[in-house]
């Protein structure tokens, strides 16, 4: 039943590695912790963050409200770091989302508020306008060759001047209150309430939702695993497994249980689960989603394997505009206006998230699960250092320094690695 | 050890050099003699580099155990600076220039000539060229690093170690990349060097430039000492080394091979190709050849003759611009337009520089197996891992891979491992025509022997390869035929037969008539 436990490695899909035949004990003792380290850290340090503001919030930070309050007023940037992610893997970088963020909300408010537009088609207008803006900027990098640093750098002029044009240089709304429930509104109540004993009511659907993503979780990963051990390959032994599996049925059922007692599941949580899913998926199993990590890891090689470079580069960048068209939306219906300062510093932010997250600096590395992790963590010192009254300079100063330390282990840890190959 | 009559000028004594987990040096000595040039040799991991960089103070004392005397003092080397003060410099296999950087500000960098705090450009000119000279560089000082070729920067390389008053000269690998031209050119001037009493330490894979040049050499294997050979003393031949180095003797440096050659693959007629940095300058030039099922063939020439071009251009026009001429597969005739048409046409280019061009050096062994023919892997876009690790464990013990499994990264292996990952991800892909590149470059004999087995093995499954090596004794020993190039043109073909040395060197020389 169980395989051996001792000699096991975890790479970086988290898929448990080791031949299925004698099991790697050559490797240097020391050398399996750092590399698990290396792979954990990012998450042993949101939960101690969680721990810790929990704490000094006398445990507010973990209640009802405030839970549904960090995943609403946070999804823009996660859904960016998304689309950041894919680009920092694959070498570049993208300095303009926060005005194509901008530009994008501003369309958005013309088409709804100035032009009477339906808003499911105004909505579709504006996903596409991303999708050129990213195509203009991926054009200039695939095919044109110029750094991405530079075509975005001026990408973040150009479209924040293109914003202040279409607004006019003043904020427009109300926008329709669909738009306004996607960025804020939560789902309603389709089954009603049940009582859980102490903790009050809850809302089922919401519930019941949350037990549907465990289970299909702990499904997938089942079958994985069983995959494995058809072919042979070294697995985690069952215990570890069914801890794991644990872990991740509390943790979810912990955040779904809050919310379905403050109201119900918000709207943008939803879609959020459903980008980390799909995304996830297209890094982790597609044909895509390998171009992407092989062109990060060494463009030339990969160019020579027959990946077509200059496409792949391309539409990553075109996905980035279509995520950043869709944060844009969200965040002036959130607002319920489309300002001409929307998104500044969002860059910065999503950028922030993909390297806290595991990304390398010099690209081929990083996870969609990363970078939303990396996110949350910024989300719940923004929000943990909110609630004990912390002025704000002192949070920007303690993000700064966190990023700075994310990146200084992940160096740490691979100088570390390498030192002990020899 | 008690100190004999000679005179030694650096003593290495029990140096024992410790990776968490690894011994890369274990109880090693070194006893180099005044004004010689001592080799040292070994398989790759043998420990040559890491004891350089002991020597150098890469490796501060502290971080090893063990004493190295250099002119009879006791030395404590806190950092390569330490060391050259002392007169020690290490020549690195990667070259250290700064491309934009001229010659003489290479040459002088961290070392500048000064006047009153500012750099004296006449005397760093004068005396650049002064170093050049003596090196035998015929360049202007003030041209840029990045202008010259690999042999040019390697000689700017001495005459930077010179520019420090170098007593003992390290060069790790220095013939590599060169071709055999400029590693003659290199090899007379270390000789010259020596007359000067100038001592080096030389490590090298290519065995016949040691018996050449060297005075003494040190083996060592599995970072031990193995035995320091006297090559004065005669009797001492390459055989002799790689029983060293090797522990065994290696009877016949290529394995037997009895080819069944068939019918016309690929024919390649009047290929053309100019180069995409210089307007107008033909690199290949009306090159045409023919290769047969079951049929090794080699590619000869010097560094610079256009065979790399030559190979990349028909790979889907990875290099050059202005490319003409026609492609035949089977007899009809083939359009190549990008690496990908060219994988689909049955073709595969295994690259001379595996770690900047053939390998995703941060991704498993798996990755980068499958990299070249994912879709064999993926039904609908979607990647089968399993069948994937299945497919890469395969070929780890069929090429005998010397890896834990296949989750291994790639960067961590030595250089013939990692070159049997090139070869398994292009047998993947099932090419009928694989192109290997400089497929033993930079790898140690007992690898060479594996890979030679390989390419055997492949060409008696019915497909056609072509080999191009610097290396004549490679392709005299391993291939059937063998064509030459000369400035771009193929100049010669030369059955298995008919080739000698002689006769290939005389093709690949032979000037524009």
């Amino acid at each position: 039943m169980a395989e051996t436990t001792s000699g096991k490695v975890t790479t970086r899909e988290g898929a448990p590695a080791g031949g299925g035949l004698p099991s790697p004990r050559a490797k240097a003792p020391g050398t399996r912790l750092s590399v698990n380290l290396r792979q954990s850290g990012i998450y042993v340090a949101f939960a101690l963050i969680i721990v810790l503001f929990s704490v000094l919030t006398g445990g507010e930070l973990l209640s009802p409200q405030n839970i549904s309050n960090i995943m609403v007023q946070n999804s823009y940037v996660l859904i960016l770091s998304i689309g950041m992610i894919l680009i920092i893997i694959a070498g570049h970088i993208d300095l303009s989302v926060g005005s194509v963020v901008a530009l994008c909300g501003a369309i958005a408010a013309v088409l709804m508020v100035e032009m009477d537009t339906p808003w499911p088609l105004a909505l579709l207008v504006t996903l596409v306008a991303g999708a050129l803006i990213g195509a203009w900027q991926g054009y200039w990098i695939a095919y044109f060759g110029i750094p991405a640093f530079i075509v975005t750098l001026a990408g973040m002029l150009v479209f924040r001047a293109l914003t202040l044009t279409v607004l006019g240089n003043q904020g427009i709304g109300p926008f329709p209150d669909e738009v306004r429930t996607l960025s804020n509104g939560f789902l309603p109540g389709y089954l009603g309430n049940i009582g859980l004993g102490p903790l009050g009511g809850a809302d089922l659907f919401t519930l019941l939702l949350g037990l549907a993503a465990v289970a299909g979780t702990v499904g997938t990963q089942w079958r994985a695993r069983q995959g494995r051990i058809g072919y042979r390959q070294q697995v985690d032994a069952l215990p570890l497994f069914a801890l794991k599996m644990a872990a991740v049925a509390v943790v979810v059922m912990t955040v779904v249980v809050q919310l379905a007692r403050f109201k119900n599941l918000p709207w943008v949580l939803l879609l959020l689960a459903l980008l980390v899913l799909g995304y996830t998926l297209l890094t982790n199993r597609a044909v895509f989603g390998r171009h992407i990590y092989a062109i990060g890891g060494n463009v030339h090689a990969a160019s020579l394997s027959g990946i077509n470079v200059k496409s792949v580069t391309f539409w990553i960048f075109v996905n980035m505009g279509v995520l950043s068209a869709l944060a844009g939306i969200i965040f002036a219906g959130r607002l319920n206006q489309a300002g001409p300062t929307a998104g500044n510093g969002f860059e910065l932010d999503a950028i922030a998230a993909a390297f806290i997250g595991g990304a390398a600096v010099q690209g081929g590395v990083g996870k969609v699960v990363g970078a939303i992790t990396g996110g949350l963590i910024m989300a719940v010192i923004n929000n943990g250092m909110s609630l004990i009254g912390a002025p704000s300079e002192r949070v920007m100063l303690f993000k700064g320094l966190v990023l700075l330390a994310a990146v200084a282990f992940d160096i740490w840890a691979k100088r570390r690695a390498g030192a002990s190959a020899g | 050890m008690t100190d004999d009559m000679t005179d030694h000028i650096l003593r290495m004594r029990g140096i024992t050099k410790t990776f968490p987990g690894v011994k890369a040096l274990q109880d090693v000595n070194l006893a180099v003699r005044r004004g010689e040039i001592h080799a040292i040799c070994g398989e790759n991991g043998a420990g040559k580099s890491t004891l350089m960089k002991v020597l150098s103070g890469v490796y501060p004392h502290g971080s090893y155990e063990g004493e190295i005397s250099f002119d009879g003092q006791p030395c404590r080397f806190t950092g390569i600076k330490d060391s050259e003060r002392h007169g020690i410099v290490i020549i690195h296999q990667e070259l250290a220039l700064s491309p934009y950087l001229s010659i003489a500000e290479n040459i002088f960098l961290g070392n500048e000539r000064t006047r009153r705090g500012l750099i004296d450009w006449n005397r760093t000119n004068a005396e650049a060229a002064e170093l050049l000279e003596r090196v035998g560089l015929r360049e202007n000082p003030v041209t840029p690093a990045m202008d010259l070729g690999v042999g040019k920067q390697q000689l700017v390389e001495i005459a930077k170690a010179l520019s420090k008053r170098v007593r003992l000269l390290i060069l790790d690998e220095p013939t590599a990349a060169l071709n055999d031209e400029d590693s003659a050119h290199l090899l007379g001037l270390l000789r010259g060097l020596r007359d000067e009493g100038i001592t080096s330490v030389i490590i090298s894979h290519k065995l016949n430039e040691i018996e050449a040049i060297a005075d003494s050499v040190t083996i060592l294997r599995d970072g031990r000492t193995i035995e320091t050979l006297d090559m004065k003393a005669g009797e001492v031949d390459e055989d002799r080394i790689i029983a060293g180095m090797v522990g065994r003797d290696l009877e016949h440096r290529f394995p037997p091979h009895e080819p069944r050659i068939g019918e016309e693959i690929l024919r390649i007629e009047d290929w053309t190709v100019h180069s995409p940095t210089q307007h107008g300058r033909v690199v290949v030039s009306g090159a045409s050849l023919t290769l047969r099922r079951g049929e090794i063939v080699g590619l000869a020439g010097l560094m610079g003759a256009g065979r790399t071009e030559l190979a990349m251009s028909v790979f889907g026009r990875s290099y050059g611009v202005g490319i003409s001429g026609r492609v035949y597969k089977n007899g009809r005739e083939i359009r190549l337009g990008s690496v990908r048409e060219a994988i689909a046409h049955g073709l595969a280019y295994a690259t001379e520089d595996r770690k900047r061009y053939g390998l995703n050096l941060i991704e498993d062994i798996k990755r980068n197996v499958s990299a070249a023919a994912l879709g064999k892997l993926a039904g609908r876009g979607w990647i089968d891992d399993n069948e994937e690790y299945r497919v890469a464990e395969g070929f780890r013990a069929d090429m005998n891979i010397k890896a834990p499994n296949v989750m291994a990264v790639t960067g961590k292996l030595s250089g013939g491992n990692q070159q049997k990952v090139v070869l398994s991800k292009w047998i993947f892909a099932d090419p009928d025509v694989l192109i290997l590149d400089e497929p033993t470059r930079g790898i140690d004999v007992g690898a060479k022997y594996e890979i030679y087995s390989i390419v055997n093995r492949l060409a008696d499954q019915g497909r056609a390869i072509l080999v191009i090596s610097s290396e004549l004794p490679e392709l005299l020993g391993l291939c059937d035929r063998i064509y030459a190039m000369s400035a771009g043109r193929v100049t010669g073909e030369v059955s298995r037969s008919d080739a000698t040395p002689e006769r290939l060197m005389q093709l690949m020389t032979k000037e524009k008539e």
